[in-house]
């Protein structure tokens, strides 16, 4: 799977409550979470940020309270893929639980700025700044998280297992 | 004989029906307990409605807790709630608690003995890790877990490194459980854990009562941790006994386990310590904080909103006033701490102060409701977070630190240690 957009870049330990602010926690409806994405850190992103455009993060994205409802508001905002130094665990799970594609590739988020044009393989972790020419590798994910990925979210692969 | 393992190794491994387990490696653990609130569950049934069974694992192995937004604050968080009640009544949720019989969850469940030693919980919200001061394995996670774990009764983990926290020596004065959580986070940073289990051990935690232990690894989560453990001692089983409404296990680390890293902590070198704005790891003393002037002050949560924190606030605050600037809302996190609270007349300082006592929730906690700022206004606070717009306004401050601070400065109207008020 490929993903190809502009970047939206932000530092270290961004928190869920920027991410998506508890007052808005009364519904769980996607379309509604995202109109209010990363408002207390960056109240302009929801105006700018476009269909499969890329989140760059420094250490530590995600971190704080365990709301799913972080993930979906980024993935129902546009947003094709995380590109962080690394992911507060909880936030770590429910991306790979949800079907929101993250990527850990410190030396890719030194290399990209915000706004750069960035191409993501996802299947090869292949991560290629388009504005600079540079390219960098992913972590890959183990296998056992690959598989999750893979079967479409951790439902999906429940799912089969229930029924198998 | 097998390798030597941390507690937290054993638990898992017990869980996972293996003789051992090592760090890295990744396990399907049986559950004792799964748990989701308001917020989280709403997703969690949506989720688990997709898995295509009709019913829950095991109804007695479930806690839904409506503390949140509740008592509801508005039409939308009246629906989730609705939606986890009748799920909760469809399902035959025993550890279904009505408003009524509510509390802060993670005061909640030890209190009324649905978790204990031995146990692995997954929990859809943050600081479930606060049931490792019972000696258990729990920690937090999203909404889709959860309806995993309530559909099958598994999780999978990748076992956590462990980081051993040695605690020792005689705490001063006015310095609590949450002084030396802060002081760790603020030692470690906010990611200083992340992945890992933090093991505290040393005779200063031996020292304090559970409630004070539940404060400390209410907070690993603070410091990225995956789980923060304690294991029993004559304090936990006093605790337990006649409380936990199944048999429990008790599990201890062996002496030659591998810790990723030990750290040892001097308590008498720990003072009243406050968090400023806005990380939990940006800790400074509260003496040198005296300049920071507040416009409210919550003291609860399921950080500090148990009996030992409310009769640390009363002892302050007994035969004062609350500052004229200032409004102190004050939460016990359970029924039946606000009724002990109310039997022992600390309510009654509490309203001669001119404090604010309230029914429990999270409430302002999370900025839902009961509390919220306005816009550049700051709050000290005995909860657990501090991020921009935690508690209201994204321009105003959240100081998170102990009771003892908080209820002093109620008082004096700026950041204060007891001291100060003579």
């Amino acid at each position: 799977m490929e993903f190809r957009g502009t970047v939206h870049k932000y530092g270290r330990d961004i928190d869920t409550d920027v991410i998506i602010p508890a007052r808005y926690l009364n519904t769980s409806v996607p379309e509604e979470l995202a109109e209010h994405c990363m408002e207390d850190l960056d109240a302009g992103f929801v105006g700018k940020v476009a269909a499969g455009d890329i989140l760059v993060a420094d250490e530590n994205f995600g971190c704080g309270s365990s709301r799913e409802h972080a993930p979906i508001a980024i993935k129902a905002a546009g947003v094709s893929v995380i590109i962080a130094k690394s992911f507060a665990r909880i936030f770590y799970r429910n991306a790979i639980n949800t079907g929101l594609p993250i990527m850990e590739a410190p030396d890719a988020v030194d290399g990209i700025s915000d706004g750069d044009k960035v191409v993501v393989d996802a299947d090869s972790g292949t991560i290629t700044n388009e504005t600079t020419g540079a390219t960098y590798r992913a972590q890959p994910f183990p296998p056992f998280i690959k598989d999750i990925i893979e079967t479409g979210g951790l439902i999906e692969s429940v799912k089969q297992r229930v029924r198998g | 004989m097998s390798r030597p393992m941390t507690i937290t190794e054993k638990i898992l491994a017990a869980h996972a029906g293996l003789p051992e387990v090592e760090p890295g490696q990744l396990v399907n653990c049986r559950l004792d307990l799964v748990l989701a609130n308001d917020v989280t569950a709403p997703i969690a049934i949506r989720e688990f409605a997709k898995i295509g069974i009709d019913h829950v694992w095991d109804a007695g192995k479930i806690a839904l807790v409506p503390d949140h937004y509740t008592p509801n604050k508005d039409i939308k968080s009246a629906e989730q709630a609705k939606l986890m009640r009748e799920f909760a009544r469809a399902q035959g949720i025993s550890h279904y608690y009505e408003i009524g019989c509510m509390g802060v969850e993670h005061a909640l469940l030890p209190e009324q003995g649905v978790v204990g030693a031995g146990d692995v919980i997954i929990g859809a919200d943050s600081h479930t890790c606060t049931y490792g001061a019972l000696g258990a394995f729990a920690t937090g996670v999203g909404s889709t877990d959860a309806a995993v774990g309530m559909a099958t009764g598994e999780a999978w983990f990748k076992v956590p490194p462990s980081l051993r926290f040695n605690v020792t020596g005689t705490l001063g004065r006015w310095v609590s459980a949450k002084d030396i959580i802060l002081h760790i986070i603020g030692l470690i940073g906010v990611d200083g854990a992340l992945y890992q289990a933090m093991e505290f051990t040393g005779d200063t935690i031996e020292s304090l009562s559970m409630e004070g232990r539940m404060t400390i690894c209410n907070m690993a989560i603070e410091a990225g941790g995956k789980s923060g453990i304690i294991a029993v001692d004559d304090t936990t089983r006093a605790y337990m006994k006649g409380r936990t409404e199944r048999p429990w296990t008790e599990y201890f680390s062996d002496p030659d386990a591998v810790y990723a890293q030990v750290y040892e902590i001097d308590a008498t070198a720990i003072k009243p310590t406050v968090s400023f704005p806005h990380l939990p790891s940006n800790t400074r003393p509260a003496e040198d904080a005296r300049d920071v002037w507040v416009n409210q002050v919550v003291i609860g949560s399921c950080t500090n909103g148990r009996l030992e924190d409310l009769r640390i606030a009363a002892e302050i605050l007994k035969g004062r006033h609350v500052h004229p600037d200032v409004r102190l809302i004050i939460l016990p996190a359970t029924q039946q701490i606000y009724r002990d609270a109310m039997h022992e007349g600390l309510f009654d300082i509490f309203l001669d102060a001119g404090a604010a006592v309230s029914t429990p929730t999270c409430g302002p906690c999370l900025g839902g409701h009961m509390g919220i700022l306005a816009a550049g206004e700051r709050a000290m606070a005995t909860t657990n977070r501090n991020f921009v717009g935690r508690m209201g306004d994204p321009t105003s401050e959240v100081y998170l630190g102990s009771p003892a601070v908080a209820a002093a400065t109620a008082v004096a109207g700026h950041i204060a240690v007891p001291e100060d008020l003579g």
